[in-house]
Formats: C-alpha cells, structure tokens, sequence
C-alpha cells in the first residue's frame, strides 16, 4: 500500500514538470515553420528540394535579378525587378539583354554587389574552367534558364546577359538565379582545399543580398535566421524565422496542435476540420500548379484524337473530385485560369458535361460495344502530386460512367520522374497512354513549352507524348521572339489558346498550396504563387 | 580466444564486402535514376548528361563500385549526392542519435521484459503470467509506427505533456542530459520499447519456466536456499541465452526504426536512411547500410563473449 501511495504521489508531483516543461515557448518575433521537405533545402544559392527549396532557403537569403511579386492574393504573380532595376534586350543582337543594377546593395558579409558579382554568379553554374564552378548547382539552375549561355560586365551596374537564341522569357527564367556573395566565398576558399569544400563551407555560413542572415544550420534538422538588418529593401516584419523538416504529415499536424511550430506545409488533409476547430488558420489560394493526364501522340494512341482528348476533358466530375479533398484543389480550365495574362480565352470551355463526352466518343467510334481502354502511369506519393491514388481512383470510378476503362501503372515517385524524360515510346511507359506527373506553371517554358514544341521530344525534355504540330512550333518561335513583354503576353495567352482547344492535357486540378498556421501570425498573404514572402508575416 | 577474436574480425571483411556490393546492386536494380537526387526531374538532357559526368555516374558500375571502394577502404564514405556534404559527418550525427534512443529503448524494453518474463516464469499460469503473456503479445503484434501515432495524439496533441516530434528545443546538436532535451525522447523511446518488451518477455518466461522445473531447483529448494538463493540461481542459468537475444533486438534498435524515427522525425539512421531510399542517394544507403551492418557484427561479437564469460560451458575456439 505504501508503495501504491509513493507512486501515486511521484506521478501526481511529475504532472506540473510535464506541463511546464513542454508548453510552447514564448516566441514573440520568432516565427516557426514545419516544411514537408525531409531535409534543409541547400543554403549555398541554388536550393534543391524544388519550389518548397526556393521558397525557404532561396528567396529569404537571396535575391535574384528578376523576382516574383508576392504582395497580392488577389492577382497572378508576375515578374518585378530585384537587384536589376531595369533591363532591355539589345536591338541590335536578341541573344543579348542588358540589365541594370541596383546600386548600394550589400551581400550579408558586407561586401558590395555589383556586375562583378553577377558574372561570378553565372559562372558558378555555366563555366566549368571557373575556379568556383560547381556540378552541383548546375542541375538545379541551368534546367530552369536553358538558354542562358554568359555574363559580361559592361559597367560597375551594368550587365550583359548572353542566350544561345533569342528568348523573351529570360527576365522570368532569371528568378531562379540567386545572387551568392564572391567576397565571402573566396575568403571560405582559402580556408579549405577544394572548391567543393568552399561551397559546402558557403551552405553552413552563407551570405547572400537577402531579407533575411542565416544564423544557425544544423544540418537534416533546422535552420534558423535573423532579419538582416541592412536590407536593402523593405525590411522583415519578423525578427527570427526557424524551418524544421517533418516530411510525414501526420507528425506536421502533430508538431503545430502541440505548439512545436507555429506554421505547417500542406497538413494532413484529414486534419483540416481538426485544426480550424482548435482555432489555426488554413491558407490556400490558386497555386500556378497543374494536376494532369499528359496524353500520348505516338502512332495507334487513342488520344491522337482530339474528340478523345476533349471528351475526357469533359467527363470528369471535378466538383466531386473537389469534395474528397475537402475543397483543397481549384477546377481549371486549362493551365492557367481566366485572368492570367497567359490564359487566351480559348473556344473550347473545360468543363463537366457527360452528355457531349459520351458524344464525342461515340463520334470518335467508342461506345458500350466498344469501350475506351485507357492506361495510365501514376505514382503512389510524392512532391506536387496531391494524393495521387485517391484522386486516380476517383477519376477511374467516375470515367467508368462514360465507357472509358482505366487501368493504372503504379510506379514509385522517382521512376515516374525518370519515365517523364523518356517519353511514351519508350519500353518504360509499358504501353501507357498518359502519365499522371503534376508540374508548376510559374514559367512559360515549365507550363507550355517543353510540352507542346516538338524539339522537346524525349530526351531532350518532357513533351513525354510526342506532341508534333508545326502550328505550335510557330506560335513558340514567336513567344520567344517578342520582346516587348504586353506583345509577348500576348503571344503566350495564344499558344496556351490553342492548346486547351486542342485539349492537349487532360486537365483534372489546380492544387491551392493548404498551410496551417497558428492564429497569433498576422500579416501573412498567400499569393497566387508556389512562393511566399517571409517578411510579410509575423507573430503577435 | 585471441585467435577466435582475430577470426571474427577477419569475418567481418567479407561481410562488410558483401553487405556494400548488395546494396550497390540493389539500387541500380530498383527502378528510378540516382541523378534525380541532383537535377530536377524537368532538366534538359543535356544538363542531365552534364551532371552524371560530374559526379562520375556515366562510369560502367563495376568501375563506380570499385571507386566507391576504394575511398571505403581509406576511411571514405563519400559525399551526399543528395546535399554534398560528407557521408560520414551525417551518418555520425545519425548514429549518435540512434544509439540514444536505442540505448533508452533497450533500457525499458529489457527492463520490462526480464521483470514481466521473470515473474510469468516464477508464477506459470497464474493472473500475473497472464498478464505479462498479454502484454508481450500486445507489444510484439501493435504496429509500433500505430502506436506512436496514438502516444502522440494523446500525449502531445490531447494533453500537450510531450512534444511531438524533433530531438530537442534546438535540435540534436545540442543535446543536454536535462528535461528539456530529454522529453523529447520519452515517446520515441517507449514506442521503439514495445517490440523488445514483448520479445524478451517471451524468451524469459519461457527460459525461467524451463529452469523452474529443472531438479537441480526442486535440489535447492530441498536444501533449504531461500526464494533468493533460488532466484539468482535461475537469473544466473537463464542469462546467456537471454543475452542472445536481447543483443540482437539490440542490434535491431540500433539499425534504426525508419518507421519510428519518420513518425517522431528523429534524426538517427532510421530517418537517414528513408531520406536516402527516397532521393536514390547512393553515398548515404550504402555508407549507412554498411556502417550498420558493421554495427550488427560488433555486436554479435560482443554478446558471444559476455555469453562465453558467464556460462564457461559455451567455448569459443
């Protein structure tokens, strides 16, 4: 009985330590962030990890000559200037812009920027006789500016820019390239042998132009910043941002309900009505994010046939497919919704209308006695794909309706990716139809390009399908010959036209980007962006 | 023993040779491309083709494995593909915490189990065996990634005593044997227990059960010993092969549970490994792979001669 009490009593004497000891810190000013990445994106300028990689350990570090506008919800992001003020494609040879620095900006070691710094800049990823040349960066940046050829200095603030062809959209592509401090990479240089070695140094302690100073990195785990105080523009509302990896969503929903964090990526979606219960906030606006079936063109495909292709369009039940993801997904109509400078108004409208699908597929010679068998190459998981086997059974169950029989291909996250650059022909397709790989749409290249030019053919990029049509290669020609940016708009809002009415993708979701967040954070806005700008924000 | 110890070791080389080349071959079998670790997914081919020069991912893999190798057998294990930095740098911050929570584990498993095991044994049949039989089977058939999701719903999530996830207020890079840090092991650590729990339960019951009904026990009693005379006789017969198998669910716990680690985000090798399975980074797998198996070797070793030093009857030679 004695021994009962004494147990008893510890166990009573313990509750208040447990309390105590695990309830949330005080953080004014601190605001804590849980990403879905499953380590630190790299710090060193070019991060990987994707967007989620740009949004946390790129844009808050660094800056980039052009950037994205991340002021509004209300209104598409687009291209602004950062550390160029201006810049103007030279009329006299198109493969060569000139942009203009701004002046007075400093890298976090206090070392100046200037067009010296752009040009080391370019190098690091372009020249592989340059002593800072990384393979590294090469992979996550020259992708994402395929025409980017050079940097000459013409000034102090001025700098060329070289391409390999003519291409309007380099300011767009050029968000992409961040701005590493040379001063600060040099001195680590000469403290470590190999220029590897440097830049592994640079990831730890880096130091870049942006709104925030990195101040403590422990490598898989957290990394932690300070406003930088000598930013150039305006200042970070919040004084200290912390980003812990918890790639599993559950122990994310987990870590912001037990205030570990004050913000989550992406919760649990079956967490949501958990959450706004307990009082956080659920964010989400259109993300430039596409969810679709790519067909293929090859010879014998069924989706050869635009009635096909436009029937499919039209079957999908997408309101539904919106329920059973608790409403966290927008309908398109196409890669970009009405109101984007890029969208066109095209004549055929995407919509749900199972009566012209059946139609169009009788038209096209499917019916009951001949039903359209379909297979598609899916994944069970990963970045950017929703969730990818509810949603796919969901649109198998909902096909069915209309005669179309969907058999699916499972394939792990990474080989989807690795099938995606080898196109349809390819024995690692296994007779697929389409694939189901989610793309960004931030960039005219990323959204419509490398799908629809027929120079993108596996295995130079992911026209995964074969798409061939003379029409489309004229209308990109003229895309990236326009250099007066509302023409090239226009010219963009054309090509992406012509697309929906060809039905060149099936469309089937618009992810909206869900974060959690406690409500102490104000400030916050969610722009139509994969990006987000951390100074906005801050804890109350 | 000189000569059985210096045998064992020699053993180990081909293991560990073994266990590296496995897993190289594993990886290049499974489906999917190591340079995705690297580039994204939407890179021009060109790019990709550039990237795998670099890091020398165009050599035929015999030539990749015999690099890979050689580095090894320098004290070697590579870079990252995934980040760039050292195998070795990630892989020792891993194990250490790995061998925290296995070590707190083990702790309560093994604790739990000879005590739950003795008294199943001692008292066959009775209320408490039935209980500890319970427990033991509960504790080797619950899910224990279930398990911590639950512990977590209740314990952090419901009543907010215990954190979620993390390995500290500021991360395992400055661990503090205090409160503050060590809460953050309480919920890895009992989940990752349950397993060894119910399996040394078992095996003890089951040992002690055996012994209890050896004449050499009904002798002692017979003599006059008293229960604790008794007792350490049994604990002292029951003991080799009770450390046999608590070495192996030791060695088990220190492999890392990728589940366990991934549910609490504990940044051992458990979640070191998942990271790498998933990004194909091929440095890491197999410098873990073999770092652990390396691990597993060492431990068998050492139980073999704890064994040996308490029952002189089991030679080594």
């Amino acid at each position: 009985m004695r021994v009962r009490r004494l147990f008893l009593a510890a166990g009573l004497a313990a509750l208040p330590l447990l309390a105590a000891g695990t309830a949330p810190a005080a953080a004014q000013g601190t605001i804590r962030i849980g990403m879905t990445a499953a380590d630190i994106p790299l710090t060193h300028g070019q991060p990987d990890q994707g967007f989620e990689g740009n949004r946390f350990t790129g844009i808050p570090l660094y800056d980039s000559l052009t950037a994205w506008d991340l002021s509004s919800a209300d209104r598409p992001s687009t291209v602004i200037p950062s550390l160029a003020t201006e810049w103007a494609v030279d009329e006299a040879d198109k493969t060569r812009w000139i942009f203009r620095l701004r002046r007075d900006v400093r890298f976090h070691d206090g070392s100046p920027f200037n067009a010296d710094a752009v040009v080391w800049n370019v190098r690091k990823v372009l020249d592989r006789e340059a002593p800072h040349y990384d393979p590294r960066q090469v992979g996550l940046t020259t992708s994402r500016m395929p025409t980017l050829r050079g940097a000459e200095k013409v000034d102090e603030h001025t700098v060329a820019l070289i391409t390999s062809e003519p291409d309007s959209l380099l300011p767009i592509n050029l968000t992409n390239l961040f701005m590493a401090s040379p001063a600060h990479w040099e001195r680590l240089r000469a403290q470590h042998p190999t220029a590897e070695a440097a830049w592994n140094a640079f990831a730890a302690n880096p130091s870049g132009t942006g709104p925030f100073r990195l101040t403590r990195f422990v490598p898989r785990e957290r990394v932690e910043y300070a406003r930088n105080e000598a930013y150039w523009g305006e200042k970070a509302k919040a004084e200290r941002i912390v980003l812990v990896p918890i790639p599993e969503a559950n122990a994310r929903t987990a870590a912001l309900l037990s205030g570990q964090v004050d913000w989550i990526e992406a919760p649990a979606p079956d967490a949501v009505p958990q959450l706004r219960a307990r009082g956080f906030a659920i964010t989400h606006n259109l993300q430039p994010h596409v969810w679709p079936w790519q067909p293929c063109f090859a010879e014998g495909s069924p989706l050869r046939d635009v009635r096909v292709r436009r029937a499919l369009n039209l079957a999908i039940d997408r309101e539904g497919l919106k329920q059973l993801l608790g409403g966290m997904m927008v309908a398109p109509v196409g890669t970009y919704q009405p109101g984007h400078p890029w969208w066109g108004n095209p004549s055929f409208q995407i919509r749900t209308d199972k009566a012209e699908a059946r139609r169009l597929l009788a038209e096209a010679g499917y019916g009951p006695n001949r039903p359209l068998n379909l297979k598609v190459q899916i994944s069970a998981s990963g970045s950017g794909q929703m969730q990818p086997l509810p949603m796919n059974e969901f649109l198998q169950q909902d096909l069915r309706g209309v005669g179309v029989n969907v058999e699916f291909d499972v394939v792990d996250w990474n080989t989807l990716f690795t099938n995606w650059r080898r196109g349809c022909q390819d024995p690692s397709a296994r007779g697929a139809n389409m694939i189901n790989v989610s793309f960004s749409a931030m960039d005219p290249f990323f959204a419509l390009i490398r799908f629809w030019d027929s120079r993108m053919a596996p295995p130079v990029s992911n026209n995964w399908g074969h798409f061939s049509d003379p029409r489309f290669d004229e209308m990109i020609r003229e895309a990236r010959n326009t250099f007066d940016p509302a023409a090239r708009d226009a010219a963009l809002a054309r090509l992406h036209a012509a697309g929906v009415d060809e039905a060149l993708f099936v469309w089937i979701a618009h992810d909206v980007a869900p974060r959690a967040m406690s409500p102490r954070i104000r400030g916050y806005v969610q722009p139509q962006s994969w990006f987000v700008d951390l100074r906005l924000p801050y804890i109350q | 023993m000189a000569f059985y110890l210096l045998r064992r070791v020699l053993y180990a080389i081909p293991i560990a040779l073994a266990v590296g080349f496995v897993c190289f071959m594993l990886v290049q079998i499974a489906p999917g491309d190591p340079i995705n670790a690297i580039v994204p997914p939407d890179a021009p081919a060109d790019v990709v083709e550039q990237v795998r020069r670099d890091y020398g991912l165009d050599q035929p893999l015999p030539v990749q494995f015999g690099l890979w190798l050689w580095k090894v057998a320098q004290g070697d294990l590579g870079r990252s593909l995934a980040t760039g930095r050292p195998v070795w740098a990630d892989l020792s911050s891993a194990i250490g915490n790995t061998l925290l929570l296995a070590a707190v584990a083990s702790a309560i498993g093994f604790t739990l189990g000879c005590v739950l095991g003795g008294l199943a044994g001692t008292f066959r049949g009775s209320v408490l065996d039935r209980i500890a039989v319970g427990a033991a089977v509960a504790g080797v058939s619950v899910p224990h990634y279930w398990l911590g999701m639950v512990l977590v719903v209740i314990f952090s999530v419901q009543l907010n005593w215990l954190p979620a996830m993390g390995a500290g207020p500021g991360g395992s890079a400055d661990w503090a044997w205090d409160w503050a840090h060590m809460q953050y092991l309480v919920l890895p650590a009992v989940t990752l227990s349950v397993i060894p729990m119910g399996i040394v339960t078992r095996t003890v019951r089951g040992i002690v059960a055996e012994i209890m009904n050896q004449e050499f026990v009904v002798a002692l009693r017979g003599k006059g010993l008293t229960r604790r005379g008794v007792f350490l006789h049994v604990v002292k017969n029951a003991a080799p092969n009770t450390l046999a198998v608590m070495g192996l669910q030791l060695g088990y716990l220190m492999g890392g549970s990728i589940l366990v680690e991934t549910v609490f985000s504990w940044p051992g090798t458990g979640l070191l490994l998942n990271n790498a399975i998933f990004q194909r980074d091929l440095p890491v797998l197999q410098g873990t792979i073999l770092v652990l198996a390396m691990f597993f070797v060492a431990l068998n070793l050492i139980v073999d001669l704890m064994q040996t030093a308490l029952d002189p009857r089991i030679k080594r030679a």
